[in-house]
């Protein structure tokens, strides 16, 4: 079967027509996708912006070995690849992780996604991966299998993939030049040797496009994952996004390199450093065109339980797991009712934003878009300023309201009746908390969030970011069309945004 | 002839999955190689495949304990970049 290639071009919604489905107030991010791919998607909460608030995942730790070696991994620790570095707190054997996924998932019924990330290449841990795979198919058939890989040995496992009804797979591609490659890839172990340089990333390269063919041609669902690497793959990725998608991934998700010294991978000691909010922003605008679905990717790591951004791994230690009793046809039924419930909201959610008159067709076209930071859970407008670890980070336009990604901040109220000295630097630290937060949310011209401080207020309106507290608990897009409006309406709009030209 | 395992090993199975004798063997704190079953792989690989597949340096050594894979040569780091790294204690390998 040929999965359809995604291209970069905006889906059709010109001649004044309106796509069905894409035409929200938020355009439907899963819009473009043929019927079959976005049924199997739109439940996933990894692909879909909507399902994420609702549906958990979970990640287990069964596949420690590698077969490569990338300058953005420290094997002292973990994988960064799919996962954030920090220690895998436990690896599992293929039955422990049996019993922690049916613990999991009777404790978490809203959990319908169960990956394999690592900490090493899960295909260079046949044994443990598969094994793990075959116990699940035959004994919870209700969660879905995804699996991801470096790709070095994927060509041999496309058709016991296949077999264990895996319908997503994720393959880490950062090049398609092997000399870009030898920059990111010292090593790989193939044919029983180390293989180092420019030959190594030459055959790495060639079974990862294998492997993408030989699974796209079974059917199976297929997402890139890039680590971009400024300086080195940036604006290489561009053809690795076209040359992915031609080959059938149905999409390509962006992701920022994570290096720090204290990480001890090869690029945090050699000071390689990560992309600016705004650098990752246009290349994943460019490589992923209209296609917004990852952008509340969270990098978890390859032991992550629950929802997205959230980690429930300590309630689900092998010791706790040890004691629990776990029917699993019970909790199948529970299970169903639940993923009923939330498939039913989702539904109406999704036709009353279709029923809705868009506000956005009463901004003239020709509008400049804003970019608005939006202390958010949940899907609506829920957080204190100062209690916000992250701020999500949505652009208004003409067309509508899109999610673009998410950034992280660093707490500096402690819930006390004052913000403590967050907004004052410590002698030693040349900014404050608060002035750090502030730099992050750079680009955005306007913050949300359900209540601000007297203090941050000022240094936000200092820094030509508009605080803005009169949205609290509405959903998220409907509060940033709002605002938009208002600025439209406002005649804000006809002016350049001081913050604009960064963005 | 055998080959060791030092205390830099950190439990990853990579050379346990590729021992072409069955040597390696799970253990705390880390795994060890039985040096009656190793053979250095002469006979069956070109290179020993614990040494070619292993991702840190210094965790494999031979009877004389040299290590297969030294400082700098699987991260490709200089070794004066080392030192000064070490110096700042941001790595721990030890330098020959």
């Amino acid at each position: 079967m040929d999965l359809p290639v995604i291209s970069n071009a905006p889906v059709a919604a010109e001649g004044g027509g309106c796509a069905s489905s894409g035409c929200g107030s938020a355009p439907d991010a899963l819009a473009h996708l043929p019927d079959e791919i976005r049924a199997k998607v739109q439940d996933h909460p990894c692909y879909s912006e909507d399902a994420h608030h609702y549906f958990a995942r979970m990640h287990v730790a069964v596949a420690p070995a590698c077969n490569i070696q990338c300058n953005y991994c420290n094997r002292k620790y973990d994988c960064s690849n799919e996962s954030r570095p920090g220690v895998v707190s436990e690896l599992l054997t293929p039955d422990q992780a049996l019993k922690k996924i049916k613990a999991v998932a009777a404790e978490i019924p809203q959990m319908t996604v169960l990956g394999i990330a690592g900490p090493g290449d899960p295909l260079a841990n046949p044994g443990r991966t598969f094994e793990t795979f075959r116990m699940l198919s035959e004994q919870t058939p209700d969660i879905k299998l995804c699996v991801s890989t470096n790709g070095l040995n994927l060509p041999q496992y496309a058709d016991e993939i296949a077999k264990h009804n895996i319908d997503h797979v994720t393959i880490t591609i950062n090049c398609v030049d092997p000399e870009i490659g030898a920059k990111i890839y010292p090593w790989i172990y193939w044919n029983n040797k180390r293989i180092r340089g420019v030959e190594g990333a030459r055959i790495l390269i060639e079974q990862q496009q294998k492997g993408l063919e030989a699974l796209t041609s079974r059917g199976i669902l297929v997402k890139v994952n890039s680590v971009l690497i400024p300086g080195v793959n940036d604006e290489h990725l561009k053809e690795v996004s076209k040359i992915v998608k031609a080959k059938g991934a149905f999409l390509h998700n962006v992701m920022p390199l994570i290096a720090e010294a204290e990480h001890g991978t090869y690029y945090g000691l050699m000071a390689q450093r990560g992309p600016t909010d705004e650098e990752l922003q246009a290349l994943q605008d460019e490589c992923a065109g209209d296609m917004s679905m990852m952008r509340h990717c969270r990098q978890c790591r390859a032991d992550a339980v629950g929802l997205l951004g959230e980690d429930r791994g300590d309630e689900f230690t092998m010791d706790k797991i040890d004691v629990m009793d776990v029917d699993y046809e019970a909790a199948m039924v529970r299970r169903k009712a639940v993923h009923d419930d939330i498939i039913n909201k989702l539904e109406s959610e999704r036709a009353a934003k279709a029923a809705k008159v868009p506000v956005h067709l009463s901004i003239a076209a020709d509008t400049r878009p804003v970019l608005m930071a939006v202390a958010g859970k949940n899907g609506v407008v829920a957080e204190h300023f100062g209690h916000a670890r992250e701020f999500l980070i949505y652009e208004a336009s003409p067309e509508g309201v899109r999610f673009i990604s998410h950034r992280k901040t660093e707490l500096y109220c402690a819930g006390l009746d004052t913000c403590g000295d967050g907004g004052v630097a410590a002698e030693d630290e040349p900014e404050s908390v608060l002035e750090r937060n502030i730099r992050t949310l750079s680009g955005c011209e306007v913050v949300l969030c359900s209540k601000i401080g007297f203090e941050p207020w000022g240094m936000l309106e200092a820094a030509g970011i508009q605080p803005n507290g009169e949205h609290a608990m509405e959903p998220i897009e409907d509060a940033v069309m709002a605002v938009y409006k208002e600025m439209y309406d406002a005649g804000k709009l006809a002016v350049p945004g001081q913050a604009r030209q960064v963005a | 002839m055998a080959l060791q395992i030092t205390a830099q090993c950190v439990n990853c199975w990579a050379c346990y999955d590729v021992c072409p004798n069955d040597a390696i063997y799970e253990d705390k704190p880390h795994f060890l190689i039985d040096d009656a079953k190793c053979t250095e792989c002469l006979g069956d690989h070109a290179d020993p495949q614990c040494a070619a597949i292993c991702p840190i340096e210094c965790a494999i050594i031979d009877e004389l304990g040299e290590a297969l894979n030294p400082p700098g040569s699987l991260t490709g780091i200089p070794l004066e970049k080392l030192a000064e790294l070490a110096a700042q204690g941001l790595v721990t390998t030890e330098l020959p």
